[in-house]
């Protein structure tokens, strides 16, 4: 039975006075207001709600949030909402990382967090480079990419951050494109409504040291033919008139056009983000927008326990099992004791 | 073998069991430290062990020690062994010097098998000559044989049988030192609740080996030792981790927060981790996380959400955690950091005890990062002193590091388990309603202590931000004003300078009229306090004082030492407090007595050390 509550936050709730700093026409932007509005949507009390942040252009964000919030260090920001959600399982915790914050220098609790499954809404600004240090490569920029620290070129692979979430055993993972309002506002919320760690990635534009390295999808003129948006239980459509669908190529993906070569509507493979086989779901994050369209939405989104309800699970059960009244009895009922008089 | 049989009283003595990892060396050492705590002696141990987990049998490298004092005025596991107990020629090899000059020596005469003595590398087939032991000082037990008679119709096989002889050699030394055999066997009952055999099997052991002591009258008398009027109460045997678990629990009782653990296994801090894991019975919630980084961070979280907020770690973990502790002191976050200091730097000697990361504690984070430093004294006083930490953190709303160390940390002593109305209750500093209305800020100050006011999530208008970026001191957002940021180190060095008015005052122990004073901190008080006595005793005048507040000092500290003609700082390190003091007592030559061997110190060691800066 679900029960419908009338939501009573509006965005202007979660916003606070402090004036965004960053640049003119930066992604960022345009992402702030939408999780405002996102946070709205989701309706848990701003008194309620912690936002943490690594370091790096878009972990200013807390700043802008009239919110509990945590501005903290390079890469750690992961941890930290661990703590505080561990310690405070009725608490909304998002968490606010870059490219470069959560995959380089946070790596590491980015995929523990998620093998963990603590239920923490990352939220991943893709920008492909870094921004607050002026424009180095990031661990998401494309093999070749030219930057101050790479002037002939990387010559080393970017993570694709979909298949490192997966490859953490991640169950939640959505995309969106920072100019994709209403997209991006809708996995927001998505992924806050999914108990357990997710990620929703933004990719987001940097104009000053990126600028447009997404237009060639998620331009205008491009958009219809380059993305897909996935909804669940619909048919994988895109294009101008939903006139191609995604089907099945032997162990791949395939696009074609409904009527041509044969296929029909009932070839067209359906959207499910709750099978627990991640097999599917990595394919369709896996499309690039160049020989695929890339995938938009919500991937995937499969239940499992999650930790901090499993922690206080387990500390409720055996503080009832061994019903000490405090540390003293528990000394007394525990351990060798003995007494002088 | 020596036949006459007397009884002597004496004061205290040192045993010293030694034997492969698995022979069961740390039980029988703990059973006979217990049972003499019951019967009204002071004790002190403290298991000396190697890192690797399971040398091969027999060898040298597998030797573990496990040292115990028993007796009155028992401040150390002493200095060297009045016995011995060597379950094979590896250990007695390894061990021996560890024994006093006409020590006695235990020993398993059947394990000197061709075998053993080649793993333990004697030349000969004669360990006693080899070794130029006195054969008068050395009783050859034949523990195998006595172990397989008395459990030939128990059923076990030989192998069960041989994981006996632990007892055999501890009913040896309670027959030797007139421990009742009825107490070892209500101890082992309690162990072995749920395994009647294995009781059973372990029961008669005991007895066959406190019957062979008594039949063959096996030393030249037995020993009576002294015992101590204590403190009337109920007692436990703690070592210093447990200790220090405990006391975080009893200041979360105390402080009505939660307790949360973020933490990384790392030798030797690791069993402060297993035993509040344990206590999720008590509502703790204890984490392993990723790594050292995660650890601090996680009771980062934790502490911004409104719990006392731990870490614990050892040297190299402690380098890890700095820049989450500098996010901590920029916040202005409560969150105790214990460090279990173990022998540096790198990995270092992961299983042996310094007192090196005093300077790592102190200055070892980026910027003007002044934090609180603690150090626990012995065992039982990690307990105080993690509760201190605790208490300074929540009401002062800074980190606050303990240093431990791998000496006091294992090693354990009896302890008096406290009331409730033993500790003091910890204050929270929260926002009040009155201030949110007033327009509370999140850098708001109390004027006493320069302390800010602490707002958790959940509360209703009392939503804020806080980060590692410099804020202005008046509206708490961010800044890069220089005026202001000097004005903001000066307001954080102050808050933790204020401190000081709630640290004990120095009050020097010994003949505090003495021209010397013997200075410490830390884990090494039982040494020093033993050496104090004898100096005092042997006609060497000699006040003394062990700093467990680092920083701040106490107030009293500088004008208290200034009064000395000499100043005797005695540490585990090459210098580190000495320096640490000169610093605040720039006219003052600080002598000093230094060790950096991984072991603790010897008595003998101070008081040579002392009596050589007296003749200077």
């Amino acid at each position: 039975m679900s029960t419908e509550i009338e939501n009573q936050f509006t965005a202007a709730d979660f916003k606070n006075e402090q004036t965004p700093r960053w640049c003119p026409g930066c992604g960022d932007h345009a992402i702030l207001n939408v999780l405002h509005k996102a946070m709205s949507d989701v309706g848990v009390a701003p008194r309620d709600t912690v936002v943490v942040s690594g370091i790096g252009c878009s972990s200013r964000l807390p700043y802008y949030m009239n919110t509990y919030g945590m501005h903290t260090i390079h890469g750690r920001a992961a941890a930290i909402a661990t703590g505080v959600k561990t310690a405070r399982p009725e608490l909304t915790v998002w968490q606010i990382s870059g490219d470069g914050d959560g995959l380089a220098i946070g790596g590491n609790h980015f995929i523990h967090a998620l093998r963990r499954n603590i239920d923490i809404n990352i939220i991943l600004f893709n920008n492909r480079i870094y921004g607050l240090t002026k424009g180095q490569y990031s661990p998401t920029s494309a093999r070749g990419t030219v930057t101050k620290s790479s002037p002939y070129g990387t010559t080393e692979d970017p993570f694709i951050p979909a298949e490192l979430c997966f490859g953490a055993r991640g169950n939640f993972f959505a995309r969106s494109f920072d100019i994709a309002l209403d997209t991006t506002r809708e996995v927001l919320a998505a992924s806050a409504r999914h108990k357990g760690a997710s990620v929703v990635e933004v990719l987001q534009n940097c104009v000053i040291f990126n600028n447009g390295i997404y237009d060639s999808i998620s331009g205008k003129e491009f958009r219809e033919e380059h993305t897909i948006h996935l909804r669940q239980g619909e048919k994988m459509l895109f294009g101008k008139n939903m006139e191609k669908g995604l089907v099945q190529d032997g162990f791949g993906l395939k696009a074609v056009t409904i009527g041509e070569d044969g296929y029909t509507l009932d070839d067209v493979l359906v959207h499910d983000a709750h099978t627990p086989s991640w097999f599917l779901h990595e394919m369709l994050a896996m499309m690039d927008g160049v020989t695929l369209p890339m995938a938009i939405g919500v991937i995937r989104d499969v239940d499992a326990p999650s930790y901090e309800t499993e922690v206080a699970a387990q500390v409720e059960k055996v503080k009832g099992a061994k019903g000490f009244a405090n540390l003293r009895d528990m000394i007394l009922r525990t351990t060798e004791s003995w007494t002088v008089e | 073998m020596l036949k006459s049989t007397n009884v002597q009283t004496i004061e205290k003595v040192v045993v010293r069991f030694a034997g492969d990892s698995g022979d069961g060396m740390q039980l029988a050492g703990n059973i006979f430290s217990n049972v003499s705590a019951g019967e009204g002696n002071l004790i002190s141990t403290f298991p000396d062990y190697p890192a690797e987990i399971r040398a091969p049998q027999g060898s040298l490298s597998g030797v573990s020690g496990y040292q115990v004092s028993v007796g009155k005025g028992v401040h150390t596991p002493g200095d060297a062994a009045d016995v011995l107990v060597a379950m094979n020629p590896a250990a007695l090899k390894t061990n021996l010097k560890f024994l006093k000059p006409g020590g006695i020596i235990i020993c398993d005469g059947d394990s000197f098998t061709p075998a053993n003595l080649s793993k333990a590398e004697y030349a000969t087939d004669d360990p006693v000559t080899e070794l130029g032991i006195d054969p008068q000082r050395i009783l050859l037990v034949p523990m195998t044989t006595l172990l397989k008679h008395t459990l030939a119709d128990s059923g076990m096989d030989m192998k069960a049988i041989l994981k006996c002889k632990n007892m055999l050699a501890l009913g040896l030394i309670c027959w030797l030192f007139d421990r009742p055999v009825d107490r070892v066997l209500a101890r082992l009952q309690a162990k072995f609740a749920k395994k009647p055999a294995v009781y059973e099997a372990n029961a008669k052991v005991v007895q066959a080996g406190w019957d062979y002591g008594h039949n063959t009258h096996s030393s030249l008398s037995t020993y009576r030792i002294e015992t101590e009027s204590v403190e009337p109460g109920t007692y436990v045997d703690v070592n210093g981790n447990t200790a220090t678990a405990w006391g975080l629990i009893m200041a979360s009782e105390k402080s009505g927060r939660p307790l949360f653990l973020g933490s990384y296994p790392i030798t030797p801090a690791t069993d402060i981790l297993h035993e509040l894991a344990k206590r999720k019975d008590l509502g703790v919630k204890a984490c392993q996380m990723e790594d050292e980084i995660a650890g601090v961070c996680s009771a980062i979280g934790a502490s911004y959400a409104g719990h006392l907020a731990v870490t614990s770690t050892s040297g190299p973990g402690l380098a890890l955690k700095s820049e989450g502790i500098g996010l901590a002191v920029m916040a202005e976050l409560p969150l105790v950091v214990i460090d279990v200091q173990r022998g540096g730097p790198s990995t270092g000697l992961p299983t042996k005890t310094e007192q090196t990361d005093l300077m790592q504690a102190l200055y070892g984070r980026n910027g003007e990062s002044p934090l609180c430093v603690l150090a626990a004294a012995s065992p039982t006083d990690c307990f105080n002193m993690a509760f201190e930490a605790a208490r300074i953190a929540i009401e002062h709303m800074t980190p606050v590091i303990l240093l431990t160390d791998a000496f006091i940390a294992n090693g354990s002593s009896a302890w008096r388990v406290p009331e409730e109305k033993d500790y003091p209750e910890i204050k929270p500093r929260f926002v009040t309603p009155e201030m949110l209305e007033k327009g509370w800020r999140p850098f708001d100050r109390d004027e006493e202590t320069f302390a800010r006011y602490w707002a958790i999530p959940g509360m209703d208008k009392a939503m804020h931000r806080v980060g590692g970026l410099e804020k202005d001191f008046n509206t708490s957002v961010i800044s890069t004003d220089g005026p202001n940021h000097e004005k903001m180190v000066q307001c954080r060095r102050e808050k933790i300078a204020r401190i000081a008015r709630e640290v004990p005052r120095v009050e020097p122990m010994g003949d505090a009229d003495a021209d010397t004073i013997l200075i410490g901190w830390g884990g090494t008080y039982g040494h020093l306090l033993t050496a104090c006595n004898e100096l005092n005793a042997s006609g060497h005048p000699c006040a003394f004082w062990q700093f467990r507040y680092i920083n701040p000092l106490p107030e009293n500290a500088v004008e208290v030492l200034s009064r000395y003609k000499k100043i005797i700082v005695a540490e585990l390190n090459t210098g580190m407090f000495a320096d640490y003091l000169q610093m605040h007592l720039p006219g003052k030559e600080i002598l000093r007595i230094n060790k950096v061997e991984g072991q603790p110190f010897l008595v003998k060691e101070i008081v040579d050390g002392v009596i050589n800066h007296m003749n200077a």
